[in-house]
């Protein structure tokens, strides 16, 4: 063990499966789907082609004071839950003035998000525009600026050692805990809270991503419209949701006796600089973040036993990535793709789906692809799909790709 | 006006824009070192109470309604 070994030590989420970690993983190994019919009078009013959508399992005015809430975006409110929920696991208290569980200038925040508070911008627009300027919040800038989520975790947690808010869209999450082991390598911090949130199910974001033909519009039956790597795939469904957990310096939490979940070993981060939506047709950029994962771990391909895909249920992306991964990591490694149960968590993606990947080493289940019933031939490797899989290999990759070209993957590894 | 129901309505502004208890909003209680209301709140107590009492609070008088009492007394003089 050296102090660079970053370990997971808490993990907190709240997504369209449930409240709460354990309830989300006991939705991906029960084949549940969160996604539903959006109901909301604007789809009919902008007769949008696509109306899935898959809402957080709980409301945060479940588990917040309506104070807090109305002082914070969706956005940020979420990521502030998961963030509790991560410290508690954790082990620690809420710090006070007298007392602070971690040294706050060595306790950093890292969580992304892909768009941050739209909701909030368009909102008080619509106030602006129908009621003037008295009538605007004066947390408005606050409330949708996209560091707002790491911002809020930050003043809740007194970290002081740094705030960062990757935004890398969908990969953003993933981006997080990537800045956030970088943190800790670098010696900047001891602890780094990191992770993703995203809440923008709202008309224009609807309506932007079905314009872009990325959205499914299997419209009389939701809860089957992301099969990711089946053959009737045929677009994502917009989640909401956020992932965080507490990195830790080996060093740190072996030192307070703390639990360990697992080990963020290594992370590789590239950019495709090809088209601004669209991935490299030789999948260049996603096979060298995965190279550079699993080399900065020092695992070699085939200690590799499954990958988290990123596959969001798209007929042309699920294919590429499975075909990337497979030139990086060779013909036995399995697939498993979150996405056809939770919907696409955008910038909350990667941080969820980590959490996803470390409990499947954890507990040595793989979680099925929900709605998979005929694999698409054109995917040339095993995908997890009916029941979950037991496995006991001890590292694995999660993919987490972004529009503008982000590849991330990150490799974890049993502890 | 009487000066309770100002007080009082005063009140309920403070608590649904800050979670302030309204019971804990009395004349001598100062906003920011008493009931810990930020600058950000005031503005939104401030436009509340413009409406409630037909008021106008301009910036720089806002600045000078350090307690609940001399925002009460400002909505006495000025409604």
């Amino acid at each position: 063990m050296t102090t660079k070994d970053v370990v997971i030590t808490g993990m907190g989420a709240t997504t369209p499966l449930g409240g709460d970690v354990a309830s989300t993983w006991d939705g991906l190994l029960n084949g549940a789907s969160g996604s539903r019919t959006i109901d909301a009078d604007w789809v009919d009013t902008y007769e949008l082609p696509s109306r899935i959508a898959a809402p957080l399992a709980v409301e945060p005015s479940e588990v917040l004071p309506r104070v807090r809430l109305r002082r914070m975006d969706r956005c940020e409110q979420i990521a502030l839950i998961a963030a509790h929920q991560a410290w508690n696991d954790a082990g620690f208290e809420l710090p006070s003035e007298e007392e602070q569980p971690v040294d706050p200038d060595r306790l950093g925040v890292s969580i992304g998000t892909g768009i941050g508070g739209p909701t909030t911008l368009l909102d008080q627009h619509d106030t602006l525009k129908s009621q003037g300027l008295r009538k605007v919040s004066p947390l408005t800038v606050p409330m949708l600026m996209p560091n707002g989520p790491a911002a809020h975790v930050s003043l809740e947690l007194k970290a002081r050692a740094g705030v960062h808010s990757p935004a890398a869209a969908c990969a953003s999450g993933a981006e997080g805990l990537a800045t956030g082991m970088d943190m800790i390598r670098s010696g900047r911090a001891d602890v780094v809270v990191a992770g993703g949130a995203e809440a923008c199910i709202h008309p224009i974001t609807v309506a932007g991503f079905a314009q872009s033909r990325t959205l499914s519009t299997r419209n009389d039956e939701p809860e089957r419209a992301s099969r990711p790597f089946d053959v009737d795939r045929d677009g994502f469904v917009m989640g909401e949701g956020a992932g965080v957990v507490v990195l830790e310096s080996a060093e740190h939490a072996a030192a307070r006796g703390a639990r360990v979940y697992g080990r963020l070993a290594g992370a590789g981060i590239t950019a495709d600089a090809y088209h601004i939506t669209g991935f490299h047709p030789d999948g260049l950029g996603q096979i060298n973040a995965i190279n550079a994962a699993i080399g900065t771990a020092g695992l070699s391909t085939t200690d590799i036993g499954h990958v988290n895909a990123h596959a969001t249920s798209t007929v042309v992306g699920d294919v590429g990535e499975a075909a990337a991964i497979r030139k990086a990591l060779g013909d036995d490694v399995v697939l498993t793709a979150p996405k056809g149960a939770l919907g696409h968590l955008v910038g909350g993606a990667g941080a969820v789906e980590s959490i996803v990947t470390v409990l499947s080493l954890y507990h040595g289940v793989v979680p099925p692809t929900c709605n998979l019933e005929n694999p698409d031939p054109k995917v040339e490797l095993e995908v997890v799909g009916g029941e979950p899989r037991e496995m006991s290999s001890t590292a694995a990759v999660n993919d987490a790709f972004g529009f503008g070209g982000h590849n991330v993957a990150l490799a974890f590894t049993r502890d | 006006m009487a000066n309770e129901e100002i007080t009082s309505g005063l009140a309920s502004i403070v608590e649904e824009v800050a979670g302030v208890d309204a019971e804990e909003v009395s004349v001598e209680k100062s906003f920011v070192d008493d009931l810990d209301i930020d600058s950000l709140s005031m503005v939104e107590i401030a436009v509340q109470a413009e409406d409630k009492f037909g008021v106008k609070i301009p910036d720089d008088e806002l600045a000078n309604l350090k307690t609940v009492g001399d925002a009460v007394d400002y909505i006495v003089k000025n409604a």
